[in-house]
């Protein structure tokens, strides 16, 4: 600045003109960089609308997928203000589509039922890998690192296990017993120290999958477990395996802290009885409800609830529900435990008060009631609405609705907590 | 395989009420019951699931009358459900039909 050459006393006009002058050049520079900032600011959010291009910081935390079955398309929503995100399309036969997380909850791995097997990234919102594995499939699981993915067949009957990174083939398990044949399988979660659980329908087995040691995993076999196992679940701790048997009455067990113990049965009146009632829909029995020592279970076949003492397996009540459940799913706090049903009873929903041990609630969202998902602590709850092609979003304490999406046949929706939970 | 013995005593009424075709409305209701009820587990484009494939080339050569009788009465020592009281007779040798024919999806 010039003020080192003047002392003030000294100044001219002429000096006062050059000094007015100098500010305003300043003057003009300032407002251009401005304006180039503004500029720049503005291209940016012109590639936010660009899916291929990195967006503004975001979590992931608050996300979920929805299948939608008919279309092979996915929703991403966000459960923080209850809104659609995008929509990714190209997933094949999502008929009974369920997903797993990748432990940074950024990627979601899902399994249709054409044995295709797609990464979604809920970030960018496209499909990163898809490889289609099998000629029909039922679900998966993801390994305790999230190195590894694991699909469950139908057709051909086995196991197949990938890495999470690429979808490159790591193991082929088939699922073989008796003279060669080869079994459907159905129940596959994953447990603590690397392994995969599943059970064969057909075999009346159990099987695990060991991939502590390397990547050839070690298989285990646990046979004459029941007959047709139908789906299964693993305690929220790691601890045990529980199919539920559809060809007889009761429960097969595997405490996975004393594998060397084998299988055990449990819950002899557990079944059909001796009508062998007819069942519309095979009940899931993943996400179980617990509450305390109790845990809530879908009964098959019987319009009832089942309340098991988990301290001693045995059943400590059973609960009078509107029809067959499907999915009997705790809210995470374990308060109240909701309800869904099998056709022709799928266009209801009863909330189970798991004090009580009573029905509180009933409610007609709409016909096609196909699945539940409680937002990570429990507040709201998300449900797909078949028949209406719509999302609903329920206050879960005043049983209130707050949102309602559209979506086409939605089914089921995943949100990203999962990721860090054991058997989801 | 006393469902065998029944199925073969079934056929006289099967046939009895062949021919009379559901209504449009119904037909329609009939093919989304198909498409998404037996869907859960033929899957739904009845491809298979828990339960076998329903495609035409995966029925090729079953007669119908077994078909509507399994639909009706379920499978004994299966999954498969009777639909008795959800689908009349009637409506039961037309799904047969159009599983049979491919004609599921129009």
């Amino acid at each position: 600045m010039k003020t080192g050459e003047s002392d003030g006393l000294n100044q001219t006009p002429l000096d006062d003109a050059a000094i007015r002058r100098e500010w305003r050049t300043g003057l003009i520079s300032a407002l251009l960089v401005l304006l180039l900032v503004f500029a720049a600011a503005t291209r940016g959010g012109a590639d936010i609308a660009d899916p291929q291009t990195p967006q503004r910081l975001r979590g992931t935390g608050d996300l979920a997928l929805v299948i939608e079955r008919a279309k092979g398309s996915v929703q991403i929503v966000e459960t923080s203000g209850n809104s659609r995100i995008a929509g990714v399309e190209g997933l094949g036969d999502l008929s009974h589509a369920s997903a797993v997380f990748s432990r940074d909850q950024r990627y979601a791995f899902v399994f249709g039922r054409d044995g295709g097997l797609t990464k979604v990234d809920m970030l960018d919102q496209r499909i990163v890998a898809r490889v289609v594995q099998s000629g029909n499939s039922i679900g998966g699981a993801i390994s305790q690192d999230g190195s590894l993915v694991a699909v469950s067949n139908y057709e051909p009957g086995g196991v197949k296990v990938f890495k999470t990174d690429d979808l490159s083939l790591v193991a082929d398990i088939p699922a073989e017993y008796g003279n060669g044949q080869r079994s459907k399988v159905i129940g596959l979660v994953d447990a603590p120290g690397h392994r995969f659980v599943f059970a064969l329908w057909d075999a009346g087995e159990i099987w695990t999958l060991d991939f502590d040691a390397s990547e050839k995993p070690v298989v285990t076999k646990y046979e004459d477990v029941g007959r047709q196992p139908y789906d299964a679940l693993i305690t929220p701790d790691g601890r045990y395996y529980i199919a539920g048997l559809f060809g007889e009455d009761g429960m097969a067990l595997l405490d996975l802290w004393h594998p060397e113990k084998g299988v055990r049965r449990i819950l002899p009146d557990y079944g059909r009885g001796n009508e062998k009632m007819p069942v519309y829909k095979m009940p899931h029995l993943e996400g179980w409800a617990i509450a305390g020592r109790y845990a809530f279970m879908p009964a098959i076949g019987s319009q009832e609830v089942l309340v098991i003492d988990m301290a001693t397996w045995q059943e400590a009540g059973r609960i009078a529900v509107h029809g067959q459940p499907v999915f009997v799913m705790g809210r995470p706090d374990g308060r109240q435990v909701w309800v869904n049903f099998a056709f022709p009873n799928n266009d209801t929903i009863q909330v189970v008060d798991a004090e009580k041990l009573e029905v509180v609630k009933t409610f007609q969202p709409g016909k096609g009631v196909l699945h539940m998902e409680f937002e990570p602590r429990g507040e709201e709850v998300w449900i797909s609405v078949r028949d209406l092609d719509e999302l609903h979003v329920y206050d879960t304490a005043t049983l209130e609705r707050k949102a309602v999406l559209p979506a086409d046949k939605p089914s089921g929706i995943f949100m990203t907590a999962r990721a860090s939970r054991i058997g989801l | 395989m006393k469902w065998l013995v029944q199925v073969i005593s079934s056929l006289a009424v099967v046939t009895a009420v062949a021919g009379e075709l559901p209504s449009e409305a119904r037909q329609a209701e009939l093919r989304y019951l198909l498409t998404q009820d037996c869907g859960s587990c033929h899957g739904l484009t009845l491809k298979g699931g828990l339960g076998p494939a329903l495609t035409r080339e995966a029925l090729a050569g079953k007669p119908a009358a077994f078909l509507s009788w399994t639909i009706m009465n379920g499978r004994p020592g299966t999954a498969m459900p009777p639909w008795r009281g959800f689908v009349n007779d009637a409506e039961g040798e037309w799904l047969a039909q159009i599983l049979l024919n491919g004609e599921v999806t129009q």
